[in-house]
């Protein structure tokens, strides 16, 4: 019934405020968003079910396959109320789902004046989506509660309903109850999202101001950027500025999606498009940031604006080092679409030349690295990640460390490290272990809900480095799967750190080197040195490998010589293939990077370094 | 290519080279004489096959029971040495080597003709090394003495070991208390070279066990000891067992002590090492081996058979019927063959020479490789200053590695 003929539409910069509705949906991976989202697409008639395409918004190919949403977009949809009968235009404004994207969110949030809470009738809320959900509370969005997936057998809305209602002090039949994927209750949703979340304020004769939640890099159009219009007007043929820079750009296009681009006039108080400008590189239209009018600009920015600051590094490697020109413009070709990746070039001894690259937490670090593989076919060494540390010598100086191998030797005063609040959700069975974990791992308890009478919320500060190694992994294990972790930065505090170097014959390995606490280079030294005796095949002479902090010694290891490296025949027949044997051999050595006089494969470094399990893991969840 | 051929994988077969004429012709520019001449002939039968063997062998029921094949297959090898010499031309034979397979199941009758073939065609130097391979149980006093009578004067047994579990797990078929009969008999027969070969680190086999084979070596009239560490080989018996885990893959450092023990005791019996596996008396070294070692011409006759003419290395075709029926027709029974590049021919230089007490030239290697090796303690040291690379007893240990390191230039 109220699906709207376009021509009856609002036409976009014609829009009354007051029939504008911005909002947003707060779902985990897996909950159903991207079905829901399709579902409303259906719905409202601006695709139609021929054209239709499982998860419709999901744009890239690695999005689609891992089923999550990286890049946010915003689709106008055109809808008229069920309960009033008028005609009103919804922004769905898609937010991404990963804790390593909490700014993202923040700024998709604050381009709305409402949320949908979606959460699966059959698993509950999560920690990320908490995390979420907190944070558009802090936004005062209006939140609708919905239960999606109510379909499946497994679903129990009566029992989620109650712990959402408990989230959010509403009523439990407060929450909507639907399915994405047969399209229950979605129209009802809808006409809510019309009735509950008010419609955008602003003043459409002030200077215009418009809030960037998002700007895409696109092939063949430049940078693609969505704002949100908060007061004025932006039109095609303005001359735009970027607060933050103060740099102008002629606008080339300006538009709505629908949820194909359509190019218009212009964009009004409360409206929600995209603008094209010819610029090519994200960094230059930063998200946060604050378009206005270059000839009649505001004098006040939006609130809110941030640098994207990267959290954990890492350095990637090109497996063969005649790659690294490949991956520099591979790296570059990235950045052009993620302005928080930051790479800077790094040669290691054992690596050889390479990248140490900043990203905003481990999935980002992983989304990059398959990207790099996949998009510019590299295979890549990236060592074990690792946080930046801020060292204060004693006599005042201060280093910034964001490698390992740069930790200075001199009299260290103090060493920093960054800190996080990190969010855990579980069945309550599992407190105890929970807590154990948390404790092994450095942390100070914040504090502890219940949810429901099952569920609990645990708060940890915790040091970032204690998560970017294989922290959710553990926690998975230990919980059998149920806890999600969410995590946010808080600062930094003093910690008692040490470097801990690795020797092959008395020669430190840089990529193993790492910064541990006191208490655990012990630990960190026996499982290293241990994995490493079994990782690299024996030589003509015996290796010790030894762990150290400084010149102290703290763990000890060998690899005995081979003791016998000789084909035992080689007569007439034997000797064409004794001679392939050999040049095969020696083709594997090729592929060998010398320590000293150590012949290591890179199979060895790639397994010693190896974080892959934890990082996969933690993407899938 | 012969259907049978293609279609039967054995262990230790090569990659397909490329095609060899159907007359046999060595490409252009190629030819003998440049270096020393050898034959090699294969008899590829045996009583029964040992489950560690991966050589090119069958048993008559393997070959479908018909016993008249030994007699067919002779004839082919006399055809073969006709062809031989139509390609290399009037060449000198420094040595003969009859292999296996097990030479002595023909009868004497039977070498005698092949050897009668090769006189027709071929000189022969004046001091020929005519070598037999044979199996304790395979000859007879009366045997031997034909076979002395045909012109072999030079016999490898394949003793393997003289502990009787061994033996067992090697499939092999006689027992110990025949060795030193047989050998003496040999010697009675007018054989002045005897050789044994032997096998260490098989599964089960203590180094005492070892040594004791070894020592009851030593006290017989022999010139020349093999001794080589159990390979196992894919598509074995002893393979598959080793990947069931019935059998345990040899310990190859256990593996290098059994050849410090061994070394030791050949050398304190006036046996010296002339390559990795092999220790003679004074002149008693093999003379045919050594045409291997130096990269000298040889003909391979016989299925299977592998031969090396001027940097052109050519392989026969393996089944005895494929082979037989190649030269019925009068074509040639190789199968492929490969043209070294001059790359590859230095690297088997280098691969032959460093196995072998002659060595290398200092200059064929790289000087700061070669250092580092002297300093290891691999070469020897008084040869180094004389300007050639030999290896010690822990560089014979790790030739490979240290053939690896030395070809890395």
């Amino acid at each position: 019934m109220p699906a709207l003929p376009l021509n009856e539409a609002f036409l976009p910069s014609q829009t009354p405020p007051e029939s504008i509705r911005n909002f947003c949906i707060i779902a985990h991976i897996d909950h159903g968003k991207s079905t829901l989202a399709d579902r409303m697409l259906g719905i409202t008639g601006v695709v139609e079910a021929r054209n239709m395409r499982a998860q419709y918004l999901d744009r890239m190919d690695i999005e689609r396959e891992r089923g999550i949403t990286i890049k946010s977009q915003a689709v106008r949809l055109p809808w008229r109320s069920g309960l009033d009968g008028k005609p009103y235009i919804l922004n769905m404004i898609d937010t991404p789902g990963h804790v390593d994207f909490t700014y993202e969110v923040s700024r998709s949030l604050a381009a709305c004046e409402g949320a949908v809470l979606l959460v699966d009738a059959a698993q509950g809320i999560e920690a990320q989506t908490l995390a979420n959900l907190y944070l558009a509370m802090e936004n005062n969005l209006t939140i609708i509660p919905v239960l999606n997936k109510i379909d499946l057998p497994a679903a129990q809305p009566d029992k989620y309903a109650d712990e959402l209602a408990r989230l959010i002090g509403c009523d439990p039949s407060d929450c909507l109850r639907v399915s994405g994927k047969t399209g229950i209750g979605v129209e009802e949703l809808l006409d809510q999202i019309v009735l509950q979340i008010p419609s955008p304020q602003g003043d459409a004769d002030a200077p215009a101001r418009a809030m960037i939640f998002d700007s895409v890099y696109d092939t063949y159009r430049g940078v693609v950027t969505y704002v949100r219009v908060i007061d004025g007007h932006l039109s095609g043929r303005d001359q735009i500025m970027m607060f933050s820079t103060g740099v102008r750009h002629e606008m080339l296009e300006v538009g709505v999606i629908s949820p194909e681009p359509i190019a218009g006039k212009g964009l009004g108080v409360g409206e929600v498009g995209y603008l094209i400008t010819g610029v090519k590189d994200v960094r230059q239209s930063r998200v946060g940031d604050t378009v206005t009018n270059a000839i009649r600009p505001a004098t006040v920015a939006l609130g809110g604006y941030k640098d994207p600051r990267p959290m954990v590094f890492s350095g990637l490697y090109p497996m063969d080092g005649a790659d690294y020109t490949q991956l520099r413009e591979a790296l570059d070709k990235l950045q052009l679409n993620d302005a928080a990746l930051v790479y800077e070039p790094e040669t290691s001894a054992a690596l050889g030349f390479g990248f140490r690259c900043g990203f905003l937490g481990l999935l980002h670090l992983e989304i990059v690295r398959e990207r790099l593989e996949r998009e510019a076919g590299l295979d890549l060494i990236s060592t074990a990640p690792n946080v930046v540390y801020r060292v204060i010598m004693e006599d005042g100086k201060e280093i910034r460390v964001t490698n390992p191998s740069e930790f200075p030797t001199g009299k260290i005063g103090q060493v920093f490290e960054p800190v996080v609040r990190a969010t855990i959700l579980a069945p309550s069975e599992f407190i105890g272990t929970i807590m154990e974990l948390c404790q092994q791992r450095r942390g100070s308890l914040m504090g502890m809900d219940y949810l429901s009478e099952d569920r609990i919320e645990i708060r940890y500060s915790l040091p970032l480095a204690e998560i970017v190694f294989d922290f959710f992994d553990n926690l998975k294990s230990r919980t059998r799967g149920y806890a999600s972790l969410d995590y946010e930065p808080t600062g930094e505090e003093d910690g008692d750190l040490v470097k801990v170097d690795i020797l092959l014959q008395g020669e430190a390995v840089d990529a193993f080197s790492a910064i541990v606490h006191k208490d655990k280079a012990y630990a960190y030294g026996v499982m290293m040195t241990q994995k490493l005796r079994e990782l690299i095949p024996r030589q003509q002479f015996e290796v010790p490998i030894q762990a150290a902090i400084g010149s102290r010694v703290i763990a000890r290891e060998s690899i005995r010589a081979i003791r016998k490296d000789v084909l035992a025949k080689c007569y007439g027949g034997d000797i064409s293939r004794k001679r392939k044997l050999l040049e095969k051999q020696k083709e594997g050595k090729k592929r060998m990077k010398m320590v000293g006089r150590v012949e290591v494969p890179q199979e060895a470094f790639i397994a010693a370094l190896s974080t892959d399990a934890d990082v996969k893991e933690k993407t899938k969840k | 290519m012969d259907r049978a051929d293609s279609e039967v994988v054995m262990p230790g077969d090569l990659p397909v080279g490329e095609p060899v004429p159907r007359d046999g012709s060595l490409p252009a520019g190629v030819t003998a004489g440049k270096r020393p001449f050898a034959l090699y002939i294969h008899i590829p039968f045996c009583s029964r096959r040992c489950g560690y063997c991966d050589f090119n062998t069958y048993t008559i029921a393997e070959l479908g029971g018909d016993e008249s094949i030994e007699k067919r297959y002779v004839d082919a090898l006399i055809a073969e040495i006709a062809m031989a010499r139509v390609i290399v031309g009037d060449q000198q034979v420094e040595t003969i080597f009859f292999g296996g397979g097990t030479p002595t199941l023909l009868p004497s009758s039977e070498i005698t003709r092949i050897l009668n073939a090769v006189r027709l065609h071929f000189r022969l130097s004046d001091d020929v090394e005519i070598t037999t391979e044979a199996n304790p149980d395979s000859v007879t006093a009366g045997s031997l003495g034909e076979l002395r009578a045909a012109g072999i004067n030079r016999i490898s047994f394949g003793v393997q070991s003289t502990t009787t579990h061994v033996l067992k797990t090697l499939d092999r078929t006689h027992n110990p208390e025949q060795v030193p009969v047989v050998v003496q008999a040999a010697r009675d027969a007018g054989f002045s070279h005897i050789s044994v070969d032997l096998i260490y680190g098989t599964p089960g086999e203590t180094i005492e066990e070892w040594r004791d084979s070894v020592l009851s070596l030593l006290t017989l009239p022999i010139d020349h000891i093999s001794a080589y560490s159990l390979i196992v080989e894919e598509g074995t018996k002893l393979g598959a067992q080793v990947r069931r885990g019935v059998l345990a893959m040899p310990d190859e450092d256990l593996n290098a002590d059994k050849y410090i023990v061994a070394d030791d005791l050949f050398t304190s019996a006036g046996f010296s090492w002339y390559e990795v596996s092999n220790w003679a008396k004074p002149g008693g070294a093999c003379k045919h081996n050594e045409m291997y070692w130096m990269n000298n011409d040889w003909w391979g006759l016989g299925a299977g058979a592998h031969s090396h003419v001027d940097g052109v290395r050519w392989w026969n075709r393996k089944l005895p019927a494929a082979y037989i029926k190649e030269l019925q027709e009068g074509a040639s029974p190789a199968l492929a063959r490969e043209i070294l590049t001059d790359d590859e021919r230095a690297f088997e230089e280098l691969m032959l020479g460093i196995r072998t007490r002659a060595g290398l030239p200092l200059s064929a290697v790289s000087q700061s490789v070669a250092e580092q090796a002297l300093e290891d303690g691999n070469l020897d040291p008084g040869q180094y200053a004389l300007g050639r690379v030999v290896l010690t007893r822990s560089g014979r240990l790790i030739a490979d590695a240290l053939l690896r390191a030395f070809s890395d230039v």
